[in-house]
């Protein structure tokens, strides 16, 4: 069912009665042209884009909980392109520009809002570094404009110019930078995934990879049966190590938790997405009023979908620092997700040396901006055997080769990325 | 998270910092399979973790901490020897 003007008006003056599942709950078939393992946003993204773009409809899509359980649910919605690496911006862009135009390709309201992402800078150093990255930024194509503290103060004057520390002294905004509904995002692409002949199957926990005598991988061992599979696609961020060790592969990534927080409602206080250069805080209002914000990992190996005080009371204080005013607000609640740490704090999108075996990993804690883009690039690596132009430089074996990309310079160190 | 530590008894886990997992070793070799496999390549494991933290607050000690990375329940710390 296509949503339109005529059919929420329909609906409403039904009393909201008659709508329908929106995705089809499958049953697992005997086996399929693709498995992707997670349902997750890039999971979801990459069956989508696997029916849409390349024509393979007799995909599964497997998740161990219920869609949107995951990292998909548990981020703080931000979308922004403004990277500094040659590797990076190409993939970033085309995320964005994805986002720009993903509610007409799924017909569904996501709630793109670019409201422009700001990062603050507090030093002529800083202000360098942003203006090249700025500068790299712009011959890519992407917007970016450097502001001075008299633009950042008419744009965002509730801030604490006066801090003695960490003088504001501008900013690098991305106007088309900022935030959209990350439920929406789940619950469209399941839809319109499952619209075009994706069977997505929830509730069914993937045990064990099956792989034939010459090492190719032909099944995945399920809560809900065996299921064969002539390629395997892993979108599992935060277990990448625990399934890729399924099929006993070590990967460069390490598990750490992030936080992210809820302050009470309030009035419209924040207009885009905002960020604290000096430490690491960034804050965005949600369309409900409350701010949402975060700051860095609790930096060490975890599972635990919760983080630890230390990082609670970090996180304020990076807020405080250039809002002084939140002090006042309540915290409504925090929670935790697991994310994949990489080596160099970059994506792997790429083959395993595992024949029919495909991974999709590393996200650090830039996911969600990548959901479309990485759909788009793990279909197509999937469906060709070849990587997308936009995401050639994503992959595992670049931590041999030397050909990292570490876009905050912190080495082989995923605690500090 | 509270790490006991064997000269300063359990202190604040805000006095140390983390160095990460603890049972890769440094290769006898200067192979560079070997190397990239001690310096990138993690188990990662979901359960107990033997990993590294440095007591910088404290008695300035390394000491190996035994987690679980599902609870974050410590079992124990030892010195690096």
């Amino acid at each position: 069912m296509k949503f339109s003007a005529l059919s929420l008006l329909r609906h409403a003056l039904t009393g909201n009665r008659e709508w329908t599942p929106h995705w089809r709950d499958a049953a697992p078939k005997p086996g399929y042209d693709v498995v992707i393992v997670g349902g997750g946003g890039h999971g979801l993204a990459t069956a989508y884009y696997l029916a849409r773009e390349f024509g393979i409809r007799n995909v599964a899509l497997l998740e161990k909980g219920w869609i949107g359980g995951g990292n998909v649910g548990r981020n703080t919605t931000i979308v922004r392109s403004n990277y500094l690496l040659p590797g990076n911006i190409p993939f970033y862009e085309t995320s964005l520009k994805l986002w720009e135009g993903l509610e007409q390709a799924l017909n569904f309201n996501a709630m793109v809002s670019q409201r422009g992402v700001l990062n603050l800078y507090h030093s002529d150093a800083q202000r360098d570094a942003y203006a090249r990255r700025g500068n790299a930024m712009r011959l890519e194509g992407v917007d970016a404009e450097l502001l001075d503290a008299d633009a950042v103060a008419k744009l965002v004057p509730q801030l604490d110019f006066d801090n003695a520390r960490f003088p504001i002294k501008g900013g690098l905004l991305q106007p088309r930078g900022g935030t959209v509904r990350h439920d929406a995002v789940a619950w469209g692409f399941a839809r319109a995934a499952s619209d075009l002949g994706v069977d997505i199957i929830q509730n069914c926990e993937v045990t064990a990879i099956e792989r034939d005598a010459s090492g190719r991988a032909i099944a995945v061992q399920t809560a809900r049966g065996r299921i064969g599979a002539a390629k395997i696609g892993l979108a599992v961020a935060g277990n990448s190590s625990r399934v890729a060790a399924l099929a006993g592969l070590r990967l460069p990534i390490e598990s750490h938790v992030l936080q992210a927080f809820v302050s009470e409602g309030v009035k419209p206080l924040i207009d885009g997405v905002i960020t604290f250069g000096a430490g690491h805080f960034y804050v965005s209002q949600s369309d409900k009023g409350g701010l949402v914000f975060g700051g860095d990992i609790d930096g060490y190996n975890s599972y635990a979908q919760r983080g630890n005080l230390p990082v609670v009371e970090d996180v304020c204080e990076g807020g405080m620092a250039i809002l002084p005013m939140i002090g006042r607000l309540r915290l409504l609640r925090s929670w935790g997700g697991i994310m994949d740490m990489s080596m160099d704090g970059s994506p792997i999108i790429d083959r395993t040396p595992i024949d029919g075996l495909y991974l999709n990993a590393g996200w650090c804690y830039g996911g969600f901006k990548a959901t479309p883009a990485s759909g788009l690039c793990f279909a197509h690596l999937i469906a060709r055997d070849t990587p997308h132009p936009v995401a050639s430089a994503y992959r595992l074996d670049r931590f041999a080769t030397g050909a990292v990309i570490d876009e905050k310079g912190q080495g082989a160190q995923p605690n500090l990325h | 998270m509270r790490i006991p530590c064997p000269y300063c008894g359990e202190r604040d886990a805000r006095e140390f910092s983390y160095l990460g997992d603890a049972s890769v070793a440094r290769p006898a070799t200067d192979d560079a399979a070997a190397y990239h496999e001690y310096v990138n390549l993690r188990a990662n494991p979901a359960g107990p973790h033997r990993e590294f933290w440095y007591h910088a607050s404290g008695c300035r000690s390394w000491l190996v901490v035994t987690r679980d990375t599902r609870t974050h329940r410590i079992e124990g710390a030892e010195l690096v020897r």
